[in-house]
């Protein structure tokens, strides 16, 4: 493979100077592609959680008239400023859409395993540099279209970011089920086809391109991650983009694959028949549980390299936590069910994915005890990087366990659909990632941009979300048990909900202190860019991993004339006898005592 | 470096995170042993035996979410770095994983029987005979509910004939429909008796959500489906749907009353059958 990139091996100033639109915009370089997707997805998760917080206005203060809101967006709100019920679900299909797949699978997929799949194993791109650049401008074309549902007639759908079939399936079922509905669908298969692109590239790459010497048990964990989630990505975004063509067919082209006969809209018989609902249900989440690792996996390798390059001390149990990877994503996609234990699908069935889901359990809770295990006995350097991590571990473990609760079956049937299950999922599967990513930012700031991000705002920043999304997050799981529904626009008009209202009002306010403290982190970010301090060394937090050989930030073919050649695993922190705390994975095999 | 052994220096960044768990730890005490907010009430049978499913599950996520939480925040305070030492070596425990991964694999066998046998015995119970059974159908954005009345029979339905003032469809022309009572957004049942729902759905998925009698079954269209639940406590509920359903899904309430006895209940159904026969 690394013939074909042969004009590379002279390194970096030897290229032909590109221009500024070849060299930052229309790159083919994976650094570049990298830290496109980052920004982008940055933007969209500016978008994802300025629309949350409109949610969280509505729920905390349900009758509340929000006129300054109501003249920015007249058609999102009554004329006594309260919002309207449809812009509300709305909110809830895009909060979530954009939040799993423009944010979340892009940040840690399309922007760390881009940047990171070259440089941690020692090549010079990516096996196929220009599918990756396709890549990056497909997923740009998504969000483009995923974000003009906002702005069409009628709104974005009103569904949910799962899309229910026959609600989804009928474009008169409501305000947004038609346009909006149709570019919902658009945008999702775009994203498909752009995943798909980086996927085949990370398995090619990590597969065939490892410098001499990198052996797959010498992977960092984080290439472990990337390439785990890439098989997934594979073999789960088809099903999805499958599910989504047959629901335009649905829509448009008379077919009734979701569509039962006998559906009565405005007291109107339609003219569908012999279709299953449950069928969308069973293809999205055969997609969607996977999914879910596609986001926690890379932030658990993420996490796990930081947590050991700042403990300064080796991975506890690297075989098991690769082990219980490739365990977590075989079971993946055995466990979908779970989603539907109410669905009306065979309450026989219902058992058996009890039983796998209880089973993912286990690999999930071996990684918990191998991160402590990290921690047990280390000289951590709290840095922001570090905080992040350990923030990452404590709410991974706190977001975990409530899945116990959602997948015995028995307990989730008054469970399913509260916001028990909306406090599970975001700590499990959107809030630890974020902390992964943040941790992953910070630390790999300077390679990025060859200056450092202030670390005195990256404490507070982490210090602040940390509270922060306590407070968000963990009284849903009370609002739940109480009984509140997810996606309801106004609570309160349940008297049974009525008592706990002043939680929502509690974590309302926290979202908003929560939301101010990402505004340091955006600050932090992009004055460090320019203004941040220099970085003169390759290493700056004494990392082993192949990426730390080069300088920052890392020119075009990545490494010098020569590529690394790699002589030990990625985990030699503290090792006995050795001069410094940590050896780099291209230091000579000769033992350590003789360093 | 010096090689490192046994504890690190304290740090403030450390005491504070151990501290931040410690707080953790007492307000999810607070939460969950305290319940200063809990279920509402439960009305049903079998809503018991999910409540305890529910209790056992949290006791045992419980001690495990104090101790690692607890542990991570006390490593975290007692394992800083300060600059002059490397850390301890070590990286593997064959045997400590094996016997925390057997041990975790245990409890949750222990926590998938206990959960099944409620599950089981819950959806694969036979109904008694002389159970009161409603058909429910959901639609945008109202519960329908249809009794069979003295006949004990239930009228043809056919979506056809389905009109802004029949919602339901009945076939009025059939016999075993004279006695039927359909009411919108209003459903009785005796108190102590059991009692088969026969969900079914016009449009879209709706969930028939009882939070008092732990009762969440999704009504989708094309299927019925049926769940039993008996009600042990009588008064007046609130139906919710709980599955995403439109523009007016949180207005898709109804109410259940349980009526303290079989009496009460009659006399309700009788007071609807001549408000519709106009008698």
């Amino acid at each position: 493979m690394t013939d074909t990139h042969g004009h590379h091996h002279e390194g970096e100033h030897d290229h032909p100077k590109l221009g500024f639109w070849r060299k930052y915009v229309f790159s083919t370089d994976h650094k570049v592609i990298g830290i496109q997707y980052l920004i982008t997805a940055m933007s969209m998760a500016i978008i994802g959680g300025t629309l949350s917080l409109l949610m969280r206005l509505q729920l905390g203060w349900p009758h509340g008239s929000f006129r300054f809101l109501a003249n920015l967006m007249p058609k999102a709100f009554d004329s006594q400023g309260h919002m309207n019920a449809d812009f509300y679900l709305s909110l809830v299909t895009m909060h979530g859409t954009i939040m799993v797949f423009f944010l979340f699978t892009a940040v840690l997929t399309g922007g760390f395993g881009n940047f990171l799949i070259p440089l941690q194993i020692g090549a010079r791109d990516m096996a196929f540099p220009f599918l990756n650049a396709l890549s990056y401008w497909i997923f740009l074309a998504s969000c483009i279209v995923i974000f003009s549902a906002l702005l069409v007639e009628g709104g974005a759908p009103l569904g949910g970011w799962t899309s229910y079939a026959p609600l989804s399936a009928l474009p008169d079922a409501g305000p947004g089920q038609g346009t909006g509905m149709t570019l919902w669908i658009s945008a999702i298969a775009l994203f498909t086809a752009s995943g798909l692109m980086g996927g085949l590239n990370y398995i090619t790459t990590i597969l065939t391109m490892r410098t001499k010497g990198l052996s797959m048990m010498r992977l960092p964990l984080t290439q472990w991650s990337l390439l785990i989630t890439a098989v997934l990505g594979l073999l789960a975004f088809p099903v999805l983009l499958a599910a989504a063509i047959l629901l335009v067919f649905d829509r448009t082209g008379g077919t009734s694959f979701f569509i039962p006969g006998g559906i009565v809209l405005g007291n109107k018989l339609i003219e569908h028949t012999g279709g299953h609902p449950l069928l969308w249900q069973h293809l999205f989440w055969f997609f969607g549980h996977p999914e879910v690792y596609i986001v926690i996996l890379p932030a658990m390798g993420i996490a796990s390299d930081i947590l050991a390059t700042f403990c300064r001390k080796p991975i506890f149990s690297y075989k098991m936590m690769v082990y219980a990877m490739v365990a977590i994503s075989g079971l993946s996609f055995i466990v979908w069910g779970h989603h539907m234990f109410v669905s009306g699908m065979s309450p026989f069935l219902g058992s058996v994915f009890t039983i796998t889901t209880l089973l993912i359990a286990v690999p999930s809770a071996v990684k918990t005890f191998n991160w402590l295990g990290t921690i047990w006995g280390a000289r951590i350097r709290f840095t922001s990087p570090a905080l992040f991590s350990i923030g990452f571990v404590s709410l991974f473990v706190s977001g975990g366990l409530s899945g116990i609760f959602l997948g015995t079956s028995a307990a989730d049937i008054q469970m399913q659909d509260t916001y028990f299950v909306v406090a599970h999922f975001h700590l499990v599967m959107a809030i630890a990632p974020l902390f992964a990513a943040y941790g992953g930012l910070y630390f790999w700031f300077p390679k990025m941009f060859g200056r450092m991000m202030n670390e005195t705002l990256g404490k507070i920043h982490f210090w602040a979300s940390f509270v922060g999304v306590y407070c968000v997050f963990f009284p849903m799981h009370v609002l739940g048990i109480g009984g509140q529904m997810r996606r309801i626009y106004d609570p309160l008009n349940y008297e049974f909900l009525q008592p706990q209202q002043v939680l929502n009002v509690f974590i309302s306010v926290s979202a908003f202190f929560l939301a101010a403290a990402q505004i340091l982190f955006l600050v932090n970010f992009f004055s460090s860019i320019w203004a941040g301090k220099r970085v003169l060394v390759n290493n700056p937090w004494q990392a082993t991993t192949l990426e730390w050989e080069t300088p920052c930030p890392t020119g075009h073919g990545n490494f010098g004339p020569e590529l690394p050649v790699v002589h030990r695993w990625a985990f030699d922190y503290s090792a006995p006898g050795a001069k410094e705390d940590f050896v780099p994975q291209t230091a000579p095999a000769v033992p350590a005592r003789q360093l | 470096m010096a090689d490192g052994k046994g504890l690190g220096r304290i740090t403030t960044s450390g005491l504070a995170f151990g501290a931040l768990m410690a707080i953790l730890i007492v307000i999810s005490l607070w939460l969950f042993v305290a319940q200063p907010w809990w279920f509402p009430t439960l009305a049903s049978v079998h809503g018991a035996e999910i409540d305890s499913v529910f209790n056992a599950v949290l006791i045992v996520t419980g001690i495990a979410f104090v101790v690692t939480q607890a542990l991570l925040g006390y490593f975290v305070a007692r394992y800083g770095s300060a600059g002059n030492e490397k850390a301890d070596y070590w990286h593997d425990n064959p045997k400590g994983e094996f016997l925390l991964l057997t041990g975790t694999a245990l409890i949750l066998v222990v926590l998938v029987f206990m959960g099944q046998r409620v599950w089981i015995k819950y959806y694969f119970t036979k109904s008694p005979e002389d159970a009161v059974t409603v058909q429910v159908t959901a639609q945008q954005f109202m519960w329908n509910f249809h009794y069979p009345g003295a006949d004990g029979k239930f009228g043809r339905t056919d979506l056809r004939l389905v009109t802004p003032t029949n919602l339901i469809g009945l076939d009025e022309k059939d016999e075993a429909s004279k006695d039927d009572i359909v009411t919108a957004g209003e459903m009785h049942v005796p108190m102590n008796k059991p009692v088969v729902v026969r969900l079914r759905s016009k449009d879209v998925i709706h969930s028939f959500h009882l939070p008092f009698q732990r009762v969440k079954q999704d009504a989708v269209p094309g299927l019925a489906i049926e769940v039993s639940f008996t009600p042990n406590l009588a008064g007046a509920y609130e139906i919710a749907c709980a599955e995403l359903c439109g523009a007016q899904h949180y207005k898709m309430k109804g109410s259940i009353t349980v009526d303290p006895s079989e009496a009460d209940f009659d006399s309700w159904l009788k007071a609807k059958l001549s408000e519709r026969t106009g008698d």
